[in-house]
């Protein structure tokens, strides 16, 4: 492992990107963005600088015209959009603004829900804790959804405690990299700060790579590394999405 | 394979159980087709097989010329009147041909309390058949002996609280009330016929002689009449039982050929199919409208769906990010389709069984139409039917929930 060049370490590699939709004009170029394993990366942006489509094209979502997206040293941009959607369900947690929550299931529901696509996860989830829905109390547990408010209906939660049972949710079975993307900016300032911290404790518990994109620059003294997508982004457009 | 099959039942349940309040109306639309498409075959089915189960084993009807139909209508379901009525010596000379083997004569016109009043002899009861040459068997008593005898069906003891022993008055004419009572001619009832599910339970026997008793309006003093041997001028119609059946068809021909008086005679097979024939138009009728309510329900069910796509999109996105491939997205719609259609189609089927345990004792009383109980094979045609139906419809909101995930990504902007 010792030996192992730094590529051969990496979370996120992304090299040559250019990405546009339709026909469009690129909307994002960016040469290289490397996130290490167990990193956190602040990724800073205003709105419409194009976080959402790196996160899309992240995600497997979406496919770059040209260069490559590496996760966990493996190139997903070559694959089919099945094996892309595997290695989401796979190696990526992702945790977004608002509206994380499948209404009709159970907050422990919920956060077991990628272990239902993801076998890895499962396995993963079962080999620590016993079963998925231990590994979920406990993630819960950790991020203070009690037993209590477990029992409720997962739309009855406050918006806050919906952001924590994303988080629990993106954490189960240990994926190597978790994106979250203005998970916080529905939260006021206390709030803020007790969820930054409580993700950074358990993405640190389970050796996990944390990308945190927020338009808040204040929240970067949380994490080892800070990167202006403005500045990486060599695209002249930008999105006009919201 | 299978825990993708049991993750998406799984999470298709859940999402049902939430919008419960649609997805019940749903399921009640597809119950209602497909009980209503289901009763609709049934009554079909069992009246035809009730109807074929009324006659039995008699090779020939005779009576004066007429339409097959009619003739089989008023001797064998007692429905409509007869145009007119054959000559007893023609029937002698049917009943003494070699290839006979027996014959009932049959006398019809009079009504006791609205039930048709029918003068034959004691052969009646030895050889009429019905069902699967199933002959006709007392309940109590014994057949009629003396022209003031009478033999009442199943039916008509149970309605009208007869037994053996009791009096009854039989009036000329069908009414249920009329003027013409003789409560001087009563008649005793001898026996009661056991039920049969066919217009024999709702028919009083009489002899020939206590017909003609009824008739003679009190002039003549009938009590010492030889009831055996009485021989009546006319009589409405006779069934004809042949030794063989390969002479059916030169019999017939005899009959409907006769020189003496213009007769018919009439398979009864073959009036059967005319009659079906005759009811055939309406039952395509009302398989058709049938067929059209269930496409009503599958189209409500696709309705249900296609409105449930958008604000489901967030719901959609949010599954594609914890790894939900398109597929599953497809996947998770045709099944819900599915449930849908199911669990209607087995309400729909379990309120039929239902509804015919209650309504079968009204129906047989006042139709003599013997509903069947239990599932048959073309409830397992409705319920898979309507399961491949909407299946096949469900790939249109399947498509396009398809077609919206691969477009939102993980994020939907609403």
């Amino acid at each position: 492992m010792s030996s192992a060049s730094v590529d051969d370490h990496s979370a996120i590699a992304v090299s040559d990107l250019r990405f546009g939709y339709g026909s469009g004009n690129d909307i994002l170029n960016i040469s290289g963005l490397q996130v290490g394993r167990s990193e956190r990366v602040f990724l800073f942006g205003p709105s419409g600088c194009g976080k959402s489509t790196l996160l899309a094209l992240i995600g497997g979502v979406l496919v770059p015209r040209a260069g490559t997206v590496d996760i966990l040293d493996t190139s997903i941009s070559a694959m089919k959009s099945a094996a892309r959607d595997r290695v989401r369900a796979n190696h990526v947690g992702f945790i977004f603004q608002q509206f994380n929550l499948v209404p009709y299931l159970s907050v422990v529901d919920n956060v077991c829900l990628p272990c239902r696509y993801s076998p890895r996860r499962l396995d993963r989830a079962t080999e620590s804790d016993g079963s998925a829905e231990k590994s979920a109390a406990r993630l819960l547990d950790a991020l203070g959804i009690d037993a209590e408010l477990r029992a409720r209906k997962s739309t009855d939660l406050s918006v806050g405690q919906q952001q924590r049972v994303a988080a629990a949710r993106a954490l189960i079975g240990r994926p190597e990299v978790i994106i979250a993307d203005e998970p916080t900016s529905s939260l006021d300032m206390d709030r803020r700060r007790e969820f930054i911290d409580l993700l950074l404790t358990e993405c640190d518990q389970s050796n996990s790579a944390v990308v945190f994109v927020s338009h808040d620059a204040s929240l970067a003294e949380h994490f080892d590394r800070s990167i202006d997508l403005t500045d990486l982004n060599s695209a002249t457009s930008s999105t006009h999405a919201a | 394979m299978l825990r993708s099959i049991r993750n998406t039942l799984s999470l298709v349940f859940s999402s049902l159980m939430n919008r419960r309040g649609t997805a019940a109306l749903t399921v009640a639309s597809i119950a209602v087709s497909v009980a209503l498409l289901s009763v609709v075959d049934r009554v079909r089915t069992d009246a035809q097989t009730s109807f074929a189960n009324t006659i039995s084993g008699t090779d020939l009807i005779v009576g004066a010329r007429s339409g097959d139909l009619n003739l089989l209508l008023y001797s064998v379901f007692r429905i409509g009147n007869p145009t007119n009525n054959i000559s007893w010596s023609s029937y002698q000379e049917i009943r003494e041909r070699r290839e006979v083997a027996w014959t009932i004569p049959m006398s019809l016109g009079d009504a006791h309390r609205g039930y048709r009043v029918l003068g034959t002899d004691v052969g009646y009861f030895e050889h009429y058949r019905y069902a699967d040459d199933r002959p006709l068997t007392f309940a109590a008593g014994e057949p009629f002996a003396s022209a003031t005898d009478a033999v009442v069906g199943g039916e008509v003891a149970a309605q009208l609280g007869y037994s053996v022993g009791q009096e009854i008055v039989v009036s000329h004419g069908l009414t249920e009330t009329s003027f013409l009572t003789h409560d001087d001619n009563p008649f005793v009832i001898t026996g009661i016929l056991a039920r049969t599910g066919t217009p024999v339970d709702r028919t009083v026997h009489i002899s020939l002689g206590g017909m003609d008793l009824i008739h003679a309006d009190g002039r003549t003093d009938f009590s010492a009449i030889d009831n055996d041997s009485y021989e009546p001028e006319a009589l409405t119609a006779a069934l004809i039982g042949l030794h063989s059946k390969t002479a059916i068809f030169s019999l017939q021909r005899f009959i409907n050929e006769s020189e003496s008086e213009p007769m018919s005679a009439v398979i009864p097979g073959v009036a059967l199919q005319q009659l079906w024939g005759l009811i055939g138009v309406a039952e395509y009728a009302l398989y058709g409208v049938s067929a059209m309510v269930v496409l009503a329900g599958v189209l409500g069910l696709l309705a249900t769906l296609l409105v449930s796509l958008n604000e489901r999109r967030r719901e959609m996105s949010v599954l594609r990010s914890v790894g939900a491939r398109p597929g599953h997205i497809f996947a998770m719609l045709v099944s819900e389709s599915a449930v849908l259609a199911l669990f209607g189609a087995l309400l729909g089927l379990a309120v039929v069984q239902l509804g015919i345990l209650a309504a079968r004792q009204y129906v047989l009383a006042e139709f003599g139409i013997q509903l069947s109980a239990g599932p048959r094979m073309f409830d397992l045609y409705v319920l898979t039917g309507i399961l491949g139906i909407s299946v096949l419809v469900s790939i249109i909101p399947a498509w396009r929930a398809y077609r919206n995930s691969l477009a939102d990504g993980l994020q939907v902007r609403l």
